[in-house]
């Protein structure tokens, strides 16, 4: 198996609008899909396996996935967060785990690593952008 | 599970992960980068634990 991961094995031609959008899009619904859409197996792998399990060992310490509470404005930002981790919240919330014990000691916890879980994953896709910008 | 020191350890694993992979191309410079931000990680939780601790005075 081979692993692009230097400079002279990447794309360096800008992507298509539609086709950057629809990896961007699998990005953020699959964590690390955008990696290994653009042949970065290694990071691709990586993402795909360590974000949602952030955001599962979150759920796990009895963290809350937060609604979108317009009149909450923290609480909003939370759940926008939450969001960043794509299917995964999705899969959560039907599966209603992730409601959060709000007396349970690890609670903070938990939301802590729900949160940054999402926003990490908000930063993995702006990487997926610029390698099919041609940045990187 | 409530033992703090290993939460905030197995926080500071994921996130010095998912920055060394972002930041480094080489598995041996994302080990690298990823072995100094949990350290420092850790030692920072050390420090400032040690400094808030005699709080509220």
């Amino acid at each position: 198996m081979t692993i692009k991961s230097t400079a002279a094995d990447r794309p360096s031609a800008a992507a298509e609008p539609a086709v950057l959008v629809l990896v961007c899009l699998a990005a953020w619904l699959v964590p690390g899909a955008g990696h290994l859409w653009f042949g970065r197996r290694q990071k691709g792998l990586i993402f795909l396996v360590a974000l949602p399990l952030m955001f599962l060992t979150g759920t796990w310490l009895q963290g809350r996935i937060f609604p979108f509470e317009l009149s909450e404005p923290l609480v909003a930002l939370a759940a926008v967060a939450n969001l960043g981790i794509g299917l995964t919240w999705f899969v959560s919330h039907a599966l209603e785990i992730g409601r959060g014990v709000v007396t349970a000691a690890t609670y903070e916890y938990g939301n802590t690593f729900m949160i940054v879980a999402g926003l990490l994953n908000f930063l993995v896709i702006l990487d997926v952008f610029d390698i099919g910008m041609g940045r990187k | 599970m409530t033992d703090h020191f290993l939460l905030l350890a197995l926080f500071a694993f994921f996130v010095s992960l998912v920055f060394a992979v972002l930041l480094r191309d080489e598995p041996r410079q994302q080990a690298r980068l990823g072995g100094m931000m949990f350290g420092a990680f850790l030692a920072t939780a050390f420090v400032l634990g040690w400094l808030l601790y005699p709080l509220p005075l």
